[in-house]
């Protein structure tokens, strides 16, 4: 998702950075206001509904299915995970492949963030924890490894060191 | 055709104006300092204790958070009064008030230790386990209530002198215009954007001061508490209100400017006004956006974040860019530095938009949220966006009687262009790798991020303290003769 993400980022800033060049490449003669403006707007409208459909259809394609919702239906097992200053207090730390885990996450203080990275280092799931609320998270882990909890919620003088460990075994 | 100068387009700024800006500029370096030294501890170049960066964190956001306020205050009083007449005496109580302000949040961090960012997000002020005092918290959050106040009085002095001239502040936002579709072409854009920001920041400031107040509340009686969810909506509805309110009075300078040096007016229009109009929900409606990873809060809400967070780049785009774009468009302007600086701005405004609407969206946010991926955006808007605004602004009044050192001017330019550039894409490039911000000590396979992100602070505050010398020398110098 986060390379998903990057592209797409690095292609519309391509195309705003083309747009600036291009503008700012013509600027030395000057043209009436009057003579460009009826084209400008023109290619304004165009691109208002351009943008329009484009976000109707990103709003459609990621909003449905819900995506707190995801794999609801599929668990196969919940770990209760409570944060406090400064640690994770997991009901479970293993884990198989296959298994749907849906964390649900609190707090016994301050906010937190629970976040799970896989043995890349790489981020593959995150839910805020807050004291008094259950918020819930569901992953499926697709490969063997030690998995970790970090904290990405600022809390305090040891955030950085709110680390737990999830071993995650082959499936049987 | 290039319009020559009018009188009021050359006209000096008040003193307190200038006060504005040497103090915005000047704390503007000094926050860039703080900032470049927490880089530099998490890319492993610096050992500092984790409480100190933590506290240096907390002032870094709340002072950056603060300077943008009273820069774009600044710029924004500068032009508004053309219109429409403001309170001088308003001008120096809101400046003293930042001051008194600013002497409690420093004393707050750097004498009692407080480093619960800048957000204050409850209940983190009360818990410290040890490392601050119920004091120290206080002195923050009192310290923000005092700049809270002095931005309130700003905000109603605006306000009352629109609505004095043209009948009430939504007049002033041109939304009788928009509705009737009779537009009045000389309507100035700087008074629509004021009208905004006044309805925007004054909504946005009491709710932070609703939290702010309970939050001091219960540091003295802890049995006074606020449910966390609905702290989390008034703090992260407060935060992004007013931080945005920074880029939309700053912007008043791009609408004021750009036009001088481009030779073509900035005139209003429906577009213009549907845009404005938009804006003004869109700052407060997106606020949810800083909540898509609170699983319990309402669903409309989160879907209204994201969505909002879509549309919210349409005006910014559509109008703001794309109209400075056209105005100088085969417009035969000449490229003076202001004018340099005034066109990043509407680049990085422009750029930030990009990887925030990405981000916008719920299933990247569950794997980039709280990631560098975050301070990657708004130091695109803020220091590809915001700063150039004042910067532009700053260069322009202090030319208007003794022309700059282009060749000079144009190297800072650049510097800095370069420097924040590569500056936000190491920070968005730490997001892609999962880096988490607001973290002390880093894992080394994130330092390199960290490292490439230290070096391009070095560029910008080389750049910046150039550009600081500069403006202030050129602020202390008295002018020369008067113009009308």
């Amino acid at each position: 998702m986060q390379s998903i993400a990057v592209q797409i980022t690095v292609v519309l800033l391509a195309l705003l950075t083309l747009c600036f060049v291009w503008v700012l490449r013509r600027t030395a003669t000057p043209t009436p206001l009057e003579n460009l403006a009826p084209g400008a707007y023109k290619l304004r409208n165009r691109l208002f509904a351009l943008a329009l459909l484009c976000g109707a259809l990103i709003a459609g394609f990621t909003l449905l299915p819900w995506p707190h919702d995801a794999q609801a239906t599929q668990v196969t097992r919940h770990i209760d995970a409570k944060a406090r200053q400064w640690a994770w207090e997991l009901s479970d730390q293993t884990a198989r492949v296959g298994e749907v885990i849906e964390f649900r996450v609190t707090s016994e203080d301050v906010n937190h963030g629970f976040t799970l990275y896989d043995d890349k280092q790489q981020m593959v799931a995150q839910i805020q924890a807050m004291p008094g609320f259950v918020n819930k998270v569901r992953y499926q882990f697709t490969t063997p490894g030690v998995y970790k909890v970090l904290c990405l919620e600022y809390c305090g003088v040891a955030h950085h060191g709110m680390v737990a460990d999830i071993q995650v075994l082959p499936a049987p | 055709m290039t319009t020559p100068l009018t009188p009021v387009e050359s006209k000096d700024a008040s003193f307190g104006v200038k006060l504005y800006l040497g103090t915005s500029m000047a704390v503007l370096l000094l926050m860039m300092l703080v900032g470049g030294l927490m880089r530099a501890a998490q890319a492993g170049w610096l050992d500092i204790p984790a409480d100190v960066f933590y506290q240096l964190m907390t002032a870094h956001g709340a002072g950056m958070v603060g300077i943008a306020g009273l820069a774009g205050a600044g710029i924004m009083w500068h032009f508004l009064g053309r219109y429409v007449q403001l309170s001088a005496a308003v001008l120096y109580i809101n400046y003293g008030l930042f001051l008194a302000g600013v002497v409690l949040i420093l004393g707050a961090i750097f004498w009692g230790g407080y480093a619960g960012g800048w957000t204050f997000l409850w209940p983190l002020p009360a818990k410290s386990m040890g490392l601050w005092s119920a004091h120290a918290a206080a002195s923050f959050i009192v310290g923000l209530l005092l700049i809270g106040v002095g931005f309130l009085i700003f905000n109603l002095d605006a306000g009352l002198a629109i609505t004095r001239q043209y009948g009430s502040v939504l007049r002033g936002l041109g939304m009788d215009q928009l509705w009737s579709g009779q537009i009045q072409a000389n309507h100035p854009p700087a008074v629509v954007a004021s009208s905004m920001v006044i309805i925007v920041n004054t909504l946005g400031i009491l709710s932070g001061a609703v939290v702010l107040a309970v939050t001091l509340a219960n540091l003295y009686f802890p049995e006074l508490v606020i449910n966390p969810l609905l702290a989390k909506n008034l703090i992260y509805f407060f935060g992004h209100v007013f931080i945005n309110a920074t880029i939309y009075m700053s912007v008043i300078a791009v609408y004021e400017l750009l036009p001088v040096y481009a030779g073509r007016p900035w005139k209003v229009s429906r577009p213009f006004y549907a845009a404005w109009a938009a804006a003004t929900v869109f700052v407060m409606a997106v606020y949810p956006h800083h909540l898509l990873l609170d699983s319990v809060m309402p669903a409309p809400l989160l879907v209204l974040g994201q969505i909002v967070s879509y549309l919210s780049g349409i005006p910014v785009l559509l109008v703001t860019v794309y109209g400075a774009l056209l105005l100088v468009y085969r417009s035969g302007i000449q490229w003076k530095v202001p004018a340099l600086w005034l066109m990043l701005a509407m680049f990085g405004w422009a750029a930030g938009v990009i990887p925030a609407i990405v981000d916008g969206t719920i299933h990247v946010n569950k794997v980039m949220h709280n990631t560098m991926w975050v301070p990657g955006h708004f130091h695109f808007y803020l220091l590809l966006g915001v700063l150039p605004m004042v910067i532009g602004f700053g260069l322009h009044i202090t030319s208007l009687h003794k022309a700059l050192n282009e060749p000079l001017q144009r190297a800072f330019f650049f510097l800095y262009f370069a420097g924040a550039s590569a500056f936000s894409v190491a920070f968005l490039a730490g997001g892609w790798a999962s880096v988490p911000r607001r973290w002390a000590q880093h894992w080394p396979e994130w330092m390199a991020y960290d490292q490439a992100g230290s070096l391009a602070a070095l560029v910008v505050i080389v750049a910046m303290l150039g550009l600081v010398i500069a403006l202030i020398k050129r602020l202390l110098e008295r002018p020369h003769g008067t113009t009308a």
